[in-house]
């Protein structure tokens, strides 16, 4: 660590890289928090979402902001159409057959894309802009934008939480379905909502890592640990504590990225998992239990 | 066409090892393994290593390889056996995805994603490529014999029941005075190690090892055969092998007569028509071919 702002490059690139995970890593959160197993096709739904977002930003030349919209939407429904026909039936046999299946579920996804898309990387039709520079510290604008929308769309998430009816419901179904249901709230509803939402934004964050670099079948798989790590980081179904996960994470790899190689980001995110299992089971801001 | 066949049916060895593997940890033990692919790596690296640079003899590699993964199943364990399910998929799913970052990376140990070729076959060079098919076809099954009758006494034994106890109810196991924490470290690192010489056999028999290699694929192959086969049971773990070769396989020939497809969809469909059938069989048939027969007596 040359000086403060080599230190303060390596905050500001974590952070990004932290807002770009923050999305899949709320979405894995928000399924396990109401239907309690570990979602894998979160990689599956971020790569739909990518493809979905480059088809309306590429092909039908819509601006940014709508293809964003679009993988959200193309995400959320692939979700809900996959849960509701492959995932729902198996739940009666326990949360882990519902994880390997889902395993199964993002090797289906991807293998589709790769039928329709083949291998080829593609990129997104952005203009060229150039770093921004404060300091000597520098800021890629279209990073900052990425910052910008994921911070929406969480932010989105929170108010949809906090202040409607089906926030509250959905808070309840998290919080002891049994009692939520006894008080009249359609739990099979609810875990629908949930779906939806998860993987819409999963796919939204799809886009958001392809806005990054570029996007191809593997888009959402190579990410996967990261997300994970976020989501276990912050506490297993707590959405605020993914949305923190996500920063500690972004910012441990960054820093991983300059101190050993780029290569490792993936390890120092497995090493947070290890850790924070070890040292505190229940993440930063989830409950014991 | 008898070559690709030899070759087929060494393949199959090596995953009904593998499956033999798994059924320790997840079938007897009840601890869900997404990373076998990993350890499989490990001792795919540790033997070809060992045996191509430091010249070790071959049996001596693979038993190295055995060890080198139980090791690795041992650090595992220490960490994951406390750990709910749904934790224990995340982790193993990341084990293996690390094991794959370290092999692309280490260059100076692993030649990085070229690989490692010109690993010692047994007899190789000395006889015929037909001969030494047939001969790595009868040191693999025989190494699936040798697993198998060890793996099928271990689960009827003593040790075995506990390991079921623990599967069944934690906590009951517990109580009757098992430790069941060291119980599932010893069952953790006799399934790696099975992955491990699975690896070793892997390695020898290609000549060729690469990261690319170790992909979770393979991982999903095995879940798949001992799904199929039946969990729990080690007949069903063999069989299971056999059955997803033969789909793999399968598929291979029903994508050639598909026209008008480009090689990158073939493998596409094919990869998806194993996803498909995971889900498909979870759905329809969870228990298997070949059902985990448990005496249970009946109530009065």
């Amino acid at each position: 660590m040359a000086d403060w702002r080599d230190l303060l490059q390596v905050l500001v690139n974590g952070l990004m890289t932290g807002s770009v995970l923050m999305l899949p890593a709320i979405g894995f959160s928000c399924i396990f928090a109401v239907l309690r197993y570990p979602n894998f096709a979160v990689a599956g739904f971020a790569t739909v979402g990518a493809f979905a977002g480059w088809v309306a930003n590429v092909q039908w030349g819509l601006p940014v902001g709508l293809a964003l919209l679009a993988a959200f939407l193309v995400a959320g429904a692939v979700g809900l159409a996959a849960e509701e026909t492959a995932l729902k039936p198996l739940r009666p046999a326990g949360p882990l057959t519902v994880a390997i299946a889902s395993v199964a579920l993002t090797l289906l996804l991807e293998n589709i894309l790769r039928f329709v898309f083949a291998n080829d990387l593609r990129g997104y039709d952005l203009p060229v802009l150039r770093d921004w520079r404060f300091e000597g510290i520098r800021i890629n604008p279209q990073q900052a934008m990425n910052v910008g929308y994921a911070v929406a769309a969480a932010s989105a998430l929170f108010a949809l939480l906090a202040f409607t009816r089906l926030g509250r419901a959905m808070r309840a179904v998290a919080d002891n379905p049994a009692l939520a249901d006894i008080k009249g709230v359609d739990p099979g509803r609810i875990a629908r909502v949930a779906v939806f939402l998860g993987a819409g934004l999963a796919g939204f964050g799809g886009m958001l890592i392809g806005l990054d670099t570029s996007i191809d079948p593997l888009t959402g798989f190579r990410v996967i640990l990261s997300v994970f790590a976020a989501a276990v980081v912050g506490g297993l179904g707590s959405i605020p504590g993914a949305a923190l996960g996500a920063l500690v994470v972004g910012v441990g790899e960054e820093m991983a990225s300059v101190l050993l190689s780029p290569a490792y980001r993936t390890v120092t995110a497995f090493l947070a998992i290890l850790l924070v299992l070890t040292i505190r089971p229940e993440g930063l801001l989830g409950r014991r239990g | 066409m008898e070559a690709y066949l030899t070759a087929m049916l060494v393949f199959a060895g090596i995953y009904a090892l593998m499956a033999l593997g798994l059924n320790v940890i997840w079938g007897l033990t009840g601890m869900v393994n997404l990373g076998l692919v990993g350890f499989f790596a490990v001792g795919a690296y540790a033997s070809a290593l060992l045996t191509k640079y430091w010249l070790w003899p071959m049996p001596l590699g693979w038993a190295a390889a055995g060890l080198a993964a139980a090791l690795a199943g041992a650090v595992m364990a220490v960490i994951v056996a406390r750990l709910r399910g749904d934790y224990l998929a995340i982790v193993t799913l990341g084990f293996a995805e690390v094991v794959r970052i370290v092999a692309s990376n280490e260059v100076w140990l692993t030649n990085g994603t070229d690989g490692i070729s010109g690993i010692p076959g047994p007899w190789r060079g000395a006889v015929s490529p037909q001969a030494f098919n047939l001969i790595f076809l009868g040191i693999v099954w025989a190494a699936v014999g040798i697993a198998f009758l060890l793996l099928a006494r271990a689960s009827h034994s003593p040790f075995g029941r506990v390991l079921r106890a623990v599967r069944e109810d934690e906590e009951v196991a517990a109580v009757a005075g098992k430790p069941v924490l060291w119980f599932k470290l010893r069952a953790f690192c006799l399934g790696a190690a099975v992955l491990g010489l699975a690896g070793a056999l892997y390695a020898h028999y290609n000549a060729y090892i690469a990261p690319e290699g170790f992909a979770p694929l393979l991982t999903i192959y095995i879940v798949l055969a001992l799904t199929a086969g039946g969990v729990g049971a080690m007949r069903g773990a063999v069989l299971g092998a056999l059955i997803v070769l033969l789909l793999l396989e399968g598929t291979r020939f029903l994508a050639q007569e598909i026209p008008g497809v480009t090689p990158v969809q073939k493998a596409a469909l094919r990869e998806s028509i194993i996803a498909l059938s995971l889900i498909l069989l979870l759905r329809v048939r969870p228990q298997g071919l070949i059902p985990e027969r448990t005496r249970t007596r009946a109530s009065p």
